[in-house]
């Protein structure tokens, strides 16, 4: 552990190729604030609303992308021989990031609604199975903190990750098939799907790739901050095991040295 | 056009929701790196 | 010992322990019921309550296999007796058949009561054409619910801070079988469509039973490995 003491300690998850990344999507939200408030022009169908459009598909794209990423990772980390926790940090971080925009994604699709349809919810099959996807997560990440090893964690998060590849197709079904009994659909225009073209689709795609971006991001961060917590916890488990080991030697009453006197890292708080 | 209301909520709600997550993920990553040298990093 | 003999003696010990202490039957039968009586003061319209009797079934369904999958699972954690299956190398498919076998027979035993009250406390009544489907309908929804919280179960089960995040991961993934399951009873009692509809409904359930059955068995282990 001495080597803590000497060596540099950069406090950030950050490298260069983050911070380039990062000046991109800010110079791309900025684009597509601008074009999405300003720039295009409203719908003939839709009105205004479809400036709403710009933010809840690229959203739930990536709320979607997240979702397949960690149980892609989930997979990964169950099946290949290294099981290497990487791919479970992946998963943990992707899921998190996939609730944030599940989140954003309903509470945007509400306002969208309210403007379009005059009301917050419609009982149909995308709504009602994206609602559900949301909780499912969000007993994945609860399940994620039940504590443990990282490998008991990451065996526990990834058979559910699976589990939930396995249900989602079924409770989509169910619900495509229960609200089909239900002929709400013509009597509530439109149904969501929209027709765009010339720039206001060039829009759209491009708040895909920005959002795309935006993930990108987020899950080079949080993936690495979840890399070091598991590291930190090792460190910790091995100073908390010295520390034992010092214990049991006879205590040193001419030596009065107080116990929180352990070499610091010299902090160094690089950007 | 009260519309204008409902559409600048969605943006607000939609960056800063992804702006708070961000400085989240950045305070997060800072109190857990700065106690760790770099050499164990295995992104740097 | 055979895999059958193992899942057979295990669904055994949960049936005898709780014929022994009649937990299930003395505190989560009645708990049903209160349920189901609460639903009626809640509601306070006949015709109303009728139709939509069979979605109070199941949803009193949900809530009881809430307490019932717990109360399977704190039988285990209580002396151990998980870990201990486990160390003399119990089969953990073999466990979770047996767990799920005899959480099945309770489901069964509850949603036949909770029929019965719907009867007697809703005015439902069961057509003689609806009644192959009721049966089907009642079989393959206490094995899908039975498989599916014995999984979770598993997970959820055992220290502390761990009970109270059953009922946030079951609930969502028993959305199909509520779905389907009161949508076949609706059919098989008359209070919506006729009795050709809701086969489909029943078919559903059960395709969510095979789901879970084989997913279940195959996921039980890594679940509770600790």
């Amino acid at each position: 552990m001495a080597d803590m003491a000497t060596g540099r300690t950069a406090a950030t998850t950050a490298t260069a190729a983050t911070r380039t990344l990062g000046i991109v999507t800010l110079v791309g939200v900025a684009w597509l604030i601008v074009s999405g408030l300003l720039v295009s022009p409203a719908d003939v169908n839709q009105g205004e609303s479809v400036r709403i459009l710009y933010l809840h598909a690229p959203s739930a794209w990536v709320a979607y992308l997240a979702f397949v990423v960690t149980a892609g990772a989930s997979a990964l980390y169950l099946f290949t021989k290294k099981n290497s926790l990487g791919w479970d940090r992946l998963a943990g971080a992707s899921a998190e990031i996939g609730v944030l925009f599940m989140a954003v994604t309903l509470v945007v699709g509400m306002l969208w609604g309210r403007l379009t349809w005059g009301v917050f919810w419609r009982w149909d099959a995308r709504l009602t199975t994206t609602a559900f996807l949301f909780v499912t997560y969000i007993g994945y990440l609860a399940v994620r903190r039940l504590g443990g090893t990282p490998e008991q964690r990451a065996r526990r998060s990834g058979v559910l990750a699976l589990l939930a590849v396995l249900e989602i197709p079924l409770v989509h079904f169910s619900v495509k098939l229960w609200r089909g009994l239900h002929q709400d659909a013509t009597v509530l225009r439109p149904n969501g799907d929209v027709k765009l073209d010339g720039f206001m689709l060039f829009t759209l795609i491009f708040g895909v790739a920005v959002f795309t971006l935006m993930y990108v991001w987020l899950v080079l961060h949080r993936q690495r901050t979840l890399t070091a917590e598991d590291l930190l916890d090792d460190v910790g488990l091995e100073i908390a095991i010295a520390e034992r080991r010092g214990e049991s030697r006879p205590p040193d009453l001419a030596a009065d040295v107080p116990r929180s006197d352990r070499p610091r890292p010299d902090i160094t708080v690089g950007f | 056009m009260e519309d204008a209301g409902f559409i600048i909520a969605c943006y607000v709600v939609t960056f800063g929701g992804v702006a708070a997550y961000v400085s989240y993920v950045l305070r997060r990553g800072r109190r857990a790196t700065e106690q760790l040298p770099d050499e164990s990093k295995p992104w740097m | 010992m055979t895999w059958w003999r193992t899942a057979w003696l295990i669904a055994r010990r949960d049936l005898l322990v709780e014929w022994r202490s009649r937990v299930a039957l003395n505190q989560v039968f009645p708990f049903a019921g209160i349920v189901m009586v609460m639903f009626g003061f809640a509601i306070d319209d006949t015709r109303l309550m009728e139709s939509i009797a069979p979605g109070l079934v199941m949803v009193a369904t949900m809530f009881s296999l809430l307490v019932l999958v717990q109360r399977s699972f704190a039988l285990e954690s209580e002396d151990g007796a998980l870990d201990a299956l486990r160390t003399a190398g119990v089969s953990s498919s073999a466990l979770f058949w047996g767990k799920s076998i005899a959480l099945a027979a309770q489901l069964a035993a509850l949603q036949a009561l909770l029929i019965v009250l719907a009867v007697v406390l809703y005015g439902s009544s069961v057509r003689p054409a609806g009644a192959p489907l009721l049966v089907a309908t009642w079989l393959s929804g206490s094995w899908g619910l039975a498989t599916v919280g014995t999984l979770y179960g598993g997970l959820a089960a055992g220290a502390r801070g761990r009970e109270t995040l059953l009922p946030l991961l079951l609930l969502p993934v028993v959305a199909p079988v509520l779905i389907g399951a009161t949508r076949a009873v609706e059919a098989a009692l008359g209070a919506r469509g006729t009795v050709v509809d809701g086969w489909p409904w029943m078919g559903l359930v059960a395709v969510f039973a095979v789901v879970f059955c084989v997913g279940g068995t195959l996921a039980f282990g890594p679940l509770i490995e600790e």
